[in-house]
């Protein structure tokens, strides 16, 4: 047998990085074609969150304010925690569907790590989410106790989140062989997130002990708390904590997802 | 040096030895093809060739690199169309080879070139920026060998390139894996189990069976070998025992009320030879084929053995996985 070439080696590591950094650029080209392409998906993603807002939100808040704020500008930033919550969790389920149907193989046998393809993911599903996102900023100001310079802060939370519930869906992804479990994660793991997320109500002292508790566990409320923080002035934990708690979390869904996605067969 | 050596290349599936053992050696240029029924092992060897199986033991090397130990720089020297269709159809053609073209780190400088040259060798510069769902199973395949190409592999792996397709598109695409071939001056690597299109294409070819290469040769050589032309005689007592002792018959078999008569030069030997056979009701002469060879070999028929439908990598494998438990 001969001995294997090994002159090319070093040449190769020193772009090693480069290479690794396209690939990753290239699954987020991919995922960003796609989402541009389905623009009913776009518009859908953006008129759901704003019939929470205007029909479920009006109709509960015409009997309903808290504090010194509408109802419906109340649940502003818990609607916005929605769009990410759905957008980034179905985003990264969908490598079910990449993977039935094959679109994955031909990129998972490219010259470029699992992780780079796992981050170019993460990418490409933070973009799409976010881009959401704005578009329900442009329409902040139909919301008059939004205060718009916190917008920037509550996008960066937003982000992070994003990051983590990307990550979180492509780990299930990884794990899951067919889509009969798109439901029980959508029952059993997305409307909890959601619903324990304080999303919708305020988590102060009159809420029973059981659902507080569980709030409190809930990554996502530190989210919430900081997006209502930084738009409307009412939080109840100072930023740093919201920051660090949703950091904390978006690390530890990267570290899974990249484990899981690189050992998906 | 050849640009693919392997050397006692295995793969264990739990207690199922997919491949046991192969030892291959492929010239530069070469349209190689690897024969044998489903389950014999093929598709695990092109997949521990393409380093997406990793072999349980055995080495192998790929234009210089080492298949478990670099197998980044072995994915840059190969491109491979795997047996289902893999393209993204919620992208166009262009834009499936420009994703290819940045995944596989193609400079931005020549990529459009290199696009371009491909969608032309493949005729499917007119239909390039239309979705690829809309594509033919030909198209399909079309880009698929365009995008296999695209970053200029030293091997090209091709796993069941024209299964599911109509004999035209069959037939075409046969021609543009030729010319691929000649004007890329690649490696062709391929599994079939079309024994006739095996014949034509390739070569060289190794037959595989249960995990093992149990031939290796040019088809022609391998025809040669299997004695001279097959004639089948319908009768009800051929004389067996006269028939094998004429110089000319190499071999002999019964099936049922028919005799198939292995001989050199059958269309000069027959008049002599039918007199001596009582109550012919038929007579049928034929070259052989490598399904002749197989069968010879193994004593089983490969197009019996293959579904037409055929099984992707994953789930021979998920196969392999159940049979282990």
């Amino acid at each position: 047998m001969p001995a294997i070439v090994r002159e090319e080696n070093n040449n190769l590591n020193s772009n090693l990085l480069q290479k690794e950094l396209l690939g990753i650029s290239a699954v987020w080209w991919r995922e960003f074609k796609v989402f541009w392409r389905e623009k009913s998906r776009i518009v859908s993603s953006v008129v759901q969150p704003l019939m929470w807002l205007f029909l479920f939100g009006s109709g509960i808040g015409a009997s309903l304010s808290v504090g010194s704020v509408t109802y419906r500008d109340y649940i502003y930033p818990g609607v916005l925690t929605m769009s990410v919550i759905f957008g980034s969790v179905f985003f990264g389920l969908y490598i079910i569907w990449d993977r039935k149907l094959d679109v994955l193989k031909a990129v998972l046998v490219a010259p470029v790590t699992r992780i780079s393809i796992f981050f170019g993911k993460v990418l490409g599903g933070c973009t799409d989410v976010l881009l959401q996102v704005v578009i329900l900023f442009v329409f902040s100001f139909l919301f008059p106790s939004v205060n718009p310079w916190g917008i920037p802060l509550a996008l960066l939370i937003l982000l992070i989140t994003s990051i983590a519930l990307v990550s979180l869906g492509l780990a299930l992804g990884s794990l899951l062989e067919s889509l009969e479990g798109f439901q029980v994660i959508s029952t059993f793991l997305i409307f909890p997130l959601f619903f324990l997320s304080g999303a919708l109500f305020p988590v102060d002292d009159k809420l029973p002990a059981w659902l507080s508790g569980l709030v409190k566990l809930n990554p996502l409320s530190y989210t919430v708390d900081g997006v209502r923080g930084a738009l409307l002035g009412i939080h109840t934990y100072p930023f740093y904590i919201d920051l660090g708690i949703i950091t904390l979390f978006a690390a530890a869904m990267l570290v899974l997802g990249s484990i899981l996605f690189s050992r998906m067969k | 040096m050849a640009i693919i050596e392997t050397q006692s290349l295995t793969k264990t599936f739990g207690k199922i030895q997919a491949v046991r053992g192969i030892d291959l050696k492929i010239e530069k240029g070469e349209i190689f093809g690897l024969l044998g029924p489903n389950g014999a092992g093929k598709t695990t060897t092109i997949g521990m060739l393409c380093t997406i199986v990793r072999p349980t033991s055995g080495a192998g090397i790929i234009a210089g690199f080492d298949i478990a130990r670099q197998p980044t720089q072995v994915r840059r020297k190969v491109g491979i169309v795997f047996q289902d269709p893999t393209l993204d159809t919620i992208l166009t053609g262009r834009e499936n080879l420009e994703l290819h073209a940045r995944l596989y780190g193609i400079p931005s400088t020549v990529r459009n070139l290199w696009i371009e040259e491909m969608l032309e060798l493949v005729d499917l510069r007119e239909r390039a920026d239309d979705l690829t769902k809309t594509y033919s199973g030909g198209m399909k395949r079309r880009l698929e060998l365009a995008r296999g190409l695209l970053h200029r592999p030293a091997v090209l792996f091709l796993d069941e390139p024209t299964l599911g397709l109509d004999p035209q598109t069959r037939a075409r695409t046969w021609e543009y894996i030729r010319k691929m071939a000649q004007k890329e001056e690649t490696t062709v690597v391929l599994t079939t189990h079309y024994m006739e299109e095996a014949q034509l294409m390739c070569n060289r070819i190794g037959i595989i069976d249960a995990g093992r290469i149990i031939a290796l040769n040019t088809p022609e050589n391998m025809i040669d070998s299997m004695g001279g032309d097959i004639v089948a005689i319908t009768a009800p007592h051929p004389p067996l025992e006269i028939i094998r002792a004429l110089p000319y018959v190499s071999g002999i078999k019964t099936i049922g009320d028919v005799t198939e008569i292995t001989m050199k030069s059958a269309h000069l030997h027959l008049a002599k030879l039918l007199p001596l056979i009582p109550d012919v009701a038929s007579v049928e002469m034929r070259k052989p084929t490598l399904n002749d060879v197989f069968i010879k070999l193994t004593g089983r028929d490969i197009q019996v053995d293959a579904k037409e439908n055929g099984e992707s990598w994953v789930d021979s494998v998920a196969r392999y996985r159940q049979r282990g438990k």
